[in-house]
């Protein structure tokens, strides 16, 4: 692993039954980058990163993150893992029954920091004010928005200040408006925190916010790999067709 | 071929139990112990199903002794009333008809709970919080179920024989010490220790299949409704069945 990689995937095959998610996909992060992986509805995106994370196992293949063989690790260590590498969920999955505090104490207190309460609640502040939300701590997520649920799932990824942050779809279900304040978002919590972070989606508006590189899944394969503006301008058909599904004839049509 | 396919997935989904069960087991022992959790289960089980048991043990009661009087005075052994009906509540109504009130509300509501947080990935989320959900989750409301289920049913048994007492009194003058001095001369050992241990098997089949159910949660908000219902009915089947298997093996070592 080159030293200034942080997570890298080698040949990595994932199929449920006969589907064939992932077909030898690689790609790497490396520090300090925010690596976009862009791909259609089922193309095996949101697998990746649970693979990444140790939700899911892999068939075959390696995944290297921070040095730790993911597929090869006893619980422990992935809990070890998990201290480092934050990972928002598509559907923010906050606890229902607990308010905004305590699911961000959540982790402190699962992970065992020997924390005293006056510097539990120091950390829950700074998250909160890192996303803007300092006031909200003591409401149940039911009372959120769509768009404050999201930055407060995102206050409880940054309470562990992670290294890494996997985000899975990060404005799906949400308006443009608040879309882009959470990809400006993103692009200030890892100046701030000083991460790397990979970024699952399919909204461009987003992409071009937040990613130095994107990579695009297509095949279970990783099928193209540039910055936006090139991927946009690449002249392969299919790389096209993402950026460009809708022609101005087709629309009027 | 396709006519075997319902058996199929009848006996798939046994044999997931099974290995659920088993999970359970295996899990239950080891650290980390989930205390807290395992306090809050038990107060969410226990308490908030109390005037639901309560309510109906009463009316259980009550009805149990208006309904039996007509035909005992037919024999002229309307004085038996008070030893009969605590026989039957103890020994089969109350513990049946609470372990059915709970599979209906404590099974759907695990069901429902853990299956919504199926969905919404928050069961992943405490995975990655270093977490272990099924033991956070699973073990948690299992144990509280099986510790909760013998005190509802004593509760149950104790507001369905005030019940009875006022069944009595409906129609005749019993005083109140003779009515329990009735009650306690006809109860055994062998009625009332079958009744708590079979208890905590219903509670362990009420919290297995809510568990199981919302564990298993597929298919978003539809799966959340499925889980909850079928939740009910193969709990409240699986009651009955352990209840067949009771009262068959305290008969057999004579209890009865």
């Amino acid at each position: 692993m080159n030293a200034t990689e942080v997570i890298r995937i080698q040949h990595l095959h994932k199929s449920f039954g006969k589907n064939i998610v992932l077909n030898d996909f690689s790609v790497s992060l490396r520090q300090g980058e925010s690596l976009a992986v862009l791909g259609k509805s089922g193309s095996g995106k949101s697998v990746l990163i649970k693979c990444i994370i140790g939700l899911m196992a892999p068939d075959s293949g390696q995944i290297n993150v921070l040095g730790y063989e993911v597929p090869e690790l006893k619980q422990a260590a992935l809990d070890q893992l998990r201290v480092k590498v934050g990972f928002l969920f598509q559907s923010n999955a906050l606890y229902d029954s607990m308010t905004v505090r305590e699911n961000l104490e959540f982790p402190l207190r699962r992970h065992r920091f020997s924390k005293t309460k006056a510097e539990v609640d120091a950390m829950v502040h700074e998250a909160l004010s890192a996303v803007g939300l300092a006031h909200t701590a003591e409401m149940m997520p039911s009372e959120l928005s769509g768009g404050m649920r999201k930055r407060i799932a995102l206050a409880r990824t940054l309470i562990l200040k992670p290294e890494i942050i996997l985000y899975d779809e990060p404005t799906t279900g949400l308006d443009p408006i608040t879309g882009g304040e959470i990809s400006r978002l993103m692009v200030s919590v890892q100046k701030q925190y000083n991460t790397s972070s990979m970024v699952i989606s399919h909204d461009l508006n987003c992409v071009s916010l937040v990613a130095n590189r994107v990579v695009l899944l297509l095949d279970g394969r990783c099928y193209a790999e540039g910055t936006l503006t090139e991927l946009s301008e690449s002249k392969d058909i299919r790389v096209r067709e993402f950026f460009h599904p809708i022609h101005g004839k087709e629309r009027f049509e | 071929m396709e006519s075997n396919e319902p058996l199929k997935d009848f006996f798939k989904e046994v044999g997931e139990l099974w290995r659920f069960l088993i999970r359970f087991f295996s899990t239950w022992l080891k650290p980390r112990y989930e205390f807290q959790e395992l306090l809050h289960q038990c107060f969410s089980v226990g308490y908030r199903s109390l005037a639901l048991v309560s309510i109906t043990a009463f009316i259980m009661g009550l009805v149990l002794t208006i309904q039996s009087r007509p035909t005992l005075v037919e024999f002229g052994a309307e004085s038996m009333l008070p030893a009969m009906v605590s026989i039957s509540l103890v020994r089969e109504i109350a513990p049946v008809v609470t372990a059915l009130i709970c599979a209906g509300k404590i099974g759907s509501g695990i069901g429902a709970e853990l299956g919504s947080m199926k969905v919404t990935e928050q069961i992943d989320a405490m995975e990655v919080s270093g977490t272990n959900p099924f033991k956070y989750l699973v073990v948690t409301r299992m144990t509280a179920t099986m510790l909760m289920q013998p005190i509802l049913t004593s509760w149950g048994c104790a507001i369905s024989l005030y019940g009875g007492y006022l069944g009595v009194n409906i129609k005749g003058a019993v005083s109140w010490t003779f009515y329990w001095n009735e009650v306690f001369d006809s109860l055994e050992y062998g009625d009332v220790i079958p009744t708590l241990i079979k208890s905590i098997f219903f509670g362990l089949a009420i919290g297995l299949v809510g568990c199981f159910k919302g564990y298993q949660t597929s298919k978003g908000t539809e799966g959340v409704g499925e889980a909850a219902n079928s939740a009910v009915v193969v709990a409240s089947l699986l009651v009955f069945i352990i209840d067949l298997v009771a009262v068959q093996i305290t008969d057999i070592l004579r209890l009865t």
